[in-house]
């Protein structure tokens, strides 16, 4: 366990060190396609706290993405507040939204769920779309005002990962710890998580706000890194894409869903300067995953991993308990 | 401790249950038995929650309980298995357990200090007592049958429960695995002091164990006594035990 950990370690400080030296040494859009990359992976990180660790099928969760940014715009625009306190209302919003529509939603269970799931996001999106003085309708809302310190380049790429780094963190201690396993044994069997005396409902509630928040976290970044926001933020296809995301990266692993979003993010980019049936690439990747990756590539990683005996669970030790996810 | 009072459940015009009757005292052992599809999973689904009785009462420590939510009955002290192996089949036998001691302490809303860390040895005890320790690390995929059922009695212990609802606790075990489990059950009775309801279809075991045994045929209990005034009814042997 010990030198499992201090891989772990090194493994962290280089991918750091990697992430720290980046904007110094790569052309800009790189670094700003990195951003994007973290930003757009902390959106399915948080999709996956419900989906891969909670079994909730929240299929429209980029609409908590959305009402973090806008909640951050219109702020910053409409109502003239200070940006940094634009950036807490905005996953404060997107947290109080979750509650709402998990409120409405929780009592259905899984596809039920993710159907009522995506009405209520769409209409969320619907409204946001058609209000123009409010939300700039379909044009968006641009040239976002940001402190000082995240105007350049440098700046928002540094705030963005340090962010992201923490609510990762974050995110990773609670699936951790009790509240995180029992989480999953809801996953895995509702039933039985009653039979042991644990309030279901309320549990994936707690579980589906705090997801809601950091979707509204990445959100607000998404306006540190773009200084704008649109629509399509909240639109339907983009929920699509962060739940292809964790499916390609593995939706049972933590890592999983950043790794997918790095795959799909620079799929995109590239492919689609070559096609732009780039969709079908898209397709083609998930086809593939889903054939003979089923459990992601990262899934399948750690599989091989715990084949060769280096895997996370091998050492029994008593004085401990089993590491979960 | 339990009583179920002219308890009746029906499915649309189906009646699973016909004001069946039911006391368990402290410290007993009681058996339900009947032929299949005579009510006896849906009447221990109705004590715990998972239905709601169309008619009756469910009173447990002086207690009205009828139609409370399944976590609230685990928190009163009932803790059941189920029938078919019903365990959280991602997690590792510990964990399985652990996350049942998690609730039993109220630490379901724990955010942030680690799982590793916690109830580790409340958790081992269950598993030494029960006999699953080696697999502890396991994840549930792998364990054979007999072993998934023996699991199914170690997450009924976590809630540290008084009354435990075992409902077919040997049903597809092999001979051998049905002897252990037998010794299991006895010693759940005799060292912890639990009061066990079960319902069984191997007649040598409801007869080795159970203290008392209560008959059901169509939903309706026929017959509530000890093993051998159950043995001698004459409605029992023809609708259950047979010729014999």
């Amino acid at each position: 366990m010990e030198t499992a950990n201090y891989k772990y370690v090194i493994f962290a400080l280089v991918i750091a060190a990697i992430f720290a030296v980046a904007p110094f040494s790569l052309p800009r859009f790189y670094v700003y396609l990195i951003a994007l990359i973290v930003t757009t992976g902390l959106l399915s990180t948080s999709l996956n706290f419900v989906l891969g660790f909670g079994g909730i099928y929240q299929f429209h969760h980029a609409v908590f993405y959305g009402v973090g940014a806008y909640g951050a715009a219109v702020m910053i625009m409409k109502l003239n507040y200070n940006p940094w306190i634009g950036f807490i209302v905005g996953p404060l919003a997107a947290a109080f939204l979750s509650l709402v529509i998990g409120l409405i939603c929780i009592r259905l269970s899984k596809l039920y769920f993710g159907m009522l799931q995506i009405s209520l996001g769409s209409l969320v999106w619907a409204i946001v779309y058609r209000w123009y003085t409010f939300t700039g309708g379909d044009d968006g809302i641009h040239g976002i005002s940001v402190p000082p310190i995240l105007e350049s380049p440098i700046g928002s790429y540094y705030f963005t990962l340090i962010v992201v780094a923490l609510s990762l963190f974050i995110m990773y201690r609670i699936l951790k710890a009790p509240f995180g396993s029992i989480l999953q044994g809801i996953r895995d069997n509702v039933v039985r998580s009653q039979a042991i005396g644990v309030n279901v409902r309320r549990h994936q509630l707690i579980a589906i706000v705090i997801a809601g928040f950091f979707a509204g976290v990445a959100g607000v970044l998404f306006v540190v890194v773009d200084n704008s926001v649109f629509p399509d933020m909240m639109f339907w296809t983009l929920s699509l894409e962060i739940t292809i995301m964790a499916l390609v990266g593995g939706w049972y692993t933590f890592l999983g869903p950043m790794l997918g979003a790095a795959i799909i993010v620079l799929l995109r980019t590239f492919v689609s300067t070559m096609t732009e049936y780039w969709a079908l690439a898209l397709g083609l990747v998930l086809l593939l995953v889903i054939l003979f990756l089923p459990e992601g590539v990262l899934g399948k990683v750690f599989e091989i991993w715990r084949e060769r005996g280096l895997g996370r669970t091998g050492e029994a030790e008593r004085t401990k308990g089993t590491d979960y996810a | 401790m339990l009583e179920v009072r002219n308890i009746s459940k029906s499915f649309g015009g189906f009646r699973a249950i016909n004001r069946a009757n039911l006391d368990v005292k402290k410290g007993e052992v009681v058996a339900v038995i009947g032929p299949n599809g005579a009510g006896k999973t849906t009447l221990f689904n109705v004590i715990t929650g998972i239905l709601k009785p169309n008619e009756g009462q469910v009173v447990f420590k002086g207690e009205d309980i009828t139609g409370l939510a399944p976590h609230k009955m685990c928190k009163k002290g009932i803790a059941r298995s189920f029938q078919i192996v019903n365990i959280f089949s991602r997690l590792t036998v510990f964990q399985n357990v652990q996350i049942a001691v998690f609730a039993e302490q109220g630490r379901d809303l724990t955010l942030f200090s680690p799982s590793r860390k916690l109830a580790v040895d409340d958790t081992y005890a269950i598993l030494d007592s029960v006999g699953l320790t080696e697999k502890a690390k396991s994840v549930c995929g792998s364990l054979s049958h007999g072993d998934l059922k023996v699991l199914e009695i170690a997450i009924v212990l976590g809630g540290r429960p008084e009354l435990v609802i075992l409902d077919e606790p040997t049903a597809g075990m092999s001979p051998e695995e049905t002897g252990r489990c037998i010794s299991l059950i006895q010693r759940l009775s005799t060292e912890r002091g639990l009061t066990i309801l079960f319902c069984e279809h191997d007649m040598e075991l409801v007869f080795s164990i159970a203290q008392r045994i209560m008959v059901m045929v169509q939903g309706s209990t026929i017959i509530e006594s000890d093993c051998a005034s159950v043995r001698r009814n004459k409605e029992v042997q023809d609708a259950y035990l047979g010729e014999d």
